[in-house]
């Protein structure tokens, strides 16, 4: 089992997830973001199936490693469409629904092509390799767009402060992991230190999808030249 | 060398997000004007200075804690300390960046004004409900 301190952040992490629900429920924003929520549903469900792995078969079984690896892909799988429906979100009024999706699954594709090509000759557990190297460039995928989606909301001056605040969010949150495994790739020694660290970096996303539903109105604006790092 | 481009990257890209998600908690709430109480126990009326900012926290610790505010004023707390560097460093040879981080230290002091509002306003909601039952 993990050590109380991991339990503990698993457990807020969780806690977390099911208020980002019950906020958007609340808030009547179910159905405006649903591929938002539907990830934070599969956090939830991946969360509870962990959890039961973990205590029938241990934390250093093959299942659980299995388990967390395939789920964590599929999750990212879910965060990169929820990231184009943001997108959807911000070029609404340029009607560009169908290109959005057009490029989500172009860009998929080219990645998980990208990810075979590098897999196909240096691994024998070809499938487990391929999901584990796909997420984690789905994460730096997610990263670069989440970057050219704020470069939009600048350029566009888009004013919802809700949706402004899941962007930026999301933003941290592929930084973050981004980071994370540019660390472990270029330090593995350092795997030990950076490892806990999702757990703890997994919370943030969560805890920020809450308050934005929670706190922020649909109405609520901003003007978007405030947030710029440069003041303009 | 992919996974040290992918690095700089990630890092330049959090540093970028981190500071524009502080700055849109401390815009979406610099619209909020502040109750009379908290205007009296911290001396902000419209503006505040971002000297006062280790007081308000000082007062917000008094008060019952809220989780869904637990982590905007985190955040703003790790914004505030990042211009306080940006303050001794960069801004003694830059004066217009020192006026800045003082203007961007002001706005933080004055978001942890509104969530002590809000926790104040919290406690009373709370202490109410006890009284009713």
């Amino acid at each position: 089992m993990p050590g109380p301190f991991a339990c503990f952040i698993w457990f807020l992490g969780f806690l977390c997830e099911v208020a980002v629900l019950v906020c958007a429920f609340k808030k009547q924003a179910i159905r405006r973001y649903f591929l938002l929520n539907l990830y934070v549903a599969g956090l939830i469900a991946s969360d509870i199936g962990r959890y039961r792995i973990l205590t029938e078969h241990g934390f250093s079984s093959k299942q659980y490693q299995y388990f967390y690896y395939y789920s964590d892909a599929v999750l990212t799988l879910f965060l990169y469409f929820a990231l184009s429906t943001l997108y959807t979100h911000v070029f609404s009024e340029l009607k560009a629904e169908k290109y959005v999706k057009l490029g989500t699954i172009l860009l998929l594709a080219g990645t998980a092509l990208f990810t075979y090509s590098v897999v196909v000759q240096s691994s024998a557990k070809l499938v487990t390799q391929f999901v584990v190297e796909l997420s984690q460039n789905l994460y730096f995928v997610g990263l670069v767009l989440t970057y050219v989606l704020w470069a939009a909301i600048l350029k566009l001056r888009e004013t919802r402060t809700r949706l402004i605040q899941l962007v930026l969010s999301l933003g941290v949150y592929f930084s973050l992991f981004a980071a994370n495994y540019a660390i472990r790739n270029l330090y593995p020694s350092l795997s030990s230190v950076f490892v806990p660290l999702v757990q703890v970096f997994a919370t943030f996303l969560p805890l920020a999808w809450a308050y934005a539903f929670w706190r922020l109105p649909e109405e609520a604006r901003l003007a978007p030249s405030r947030l710029a790092v440069i003041p303009r | 060398m992919m996974a040290a481009l992918i690095l700089v990257f990630s890092m330049a890209a959090l540093l970028q997000f981190f500071i524009s998600y502080c700055r849109s908690l401390i815009a979406a709430s610099a619209k909020q004007p502040l109750s009379a109480e908290v205007q009296d126990v911290t001396g902000i009326k419209t503006t505040a200075s971002g000297d006062d900012f280790a007081r308000v926290l000082q007062l917000l610790q008094l008060c019952p804690d809220r989780p869904e505010d637990r982590n905007g004023i985190q955040a703003i707390g790790f914004y505030f300390r990042i211009l306080g560097f940006l303050r001794a460093t960069v801004a003694r040879i830059a004066p217009s960046v020192r006026a800045w981080t003082e203007l961007e230290r002001g706005h933080c002091t004055y978001f942890a004004a509104v969530t002590l509002d809000r926790r104040i306003a919290f406690s009373r909601d709370m202490f109410a409900q006890q009284m009713e039952s």
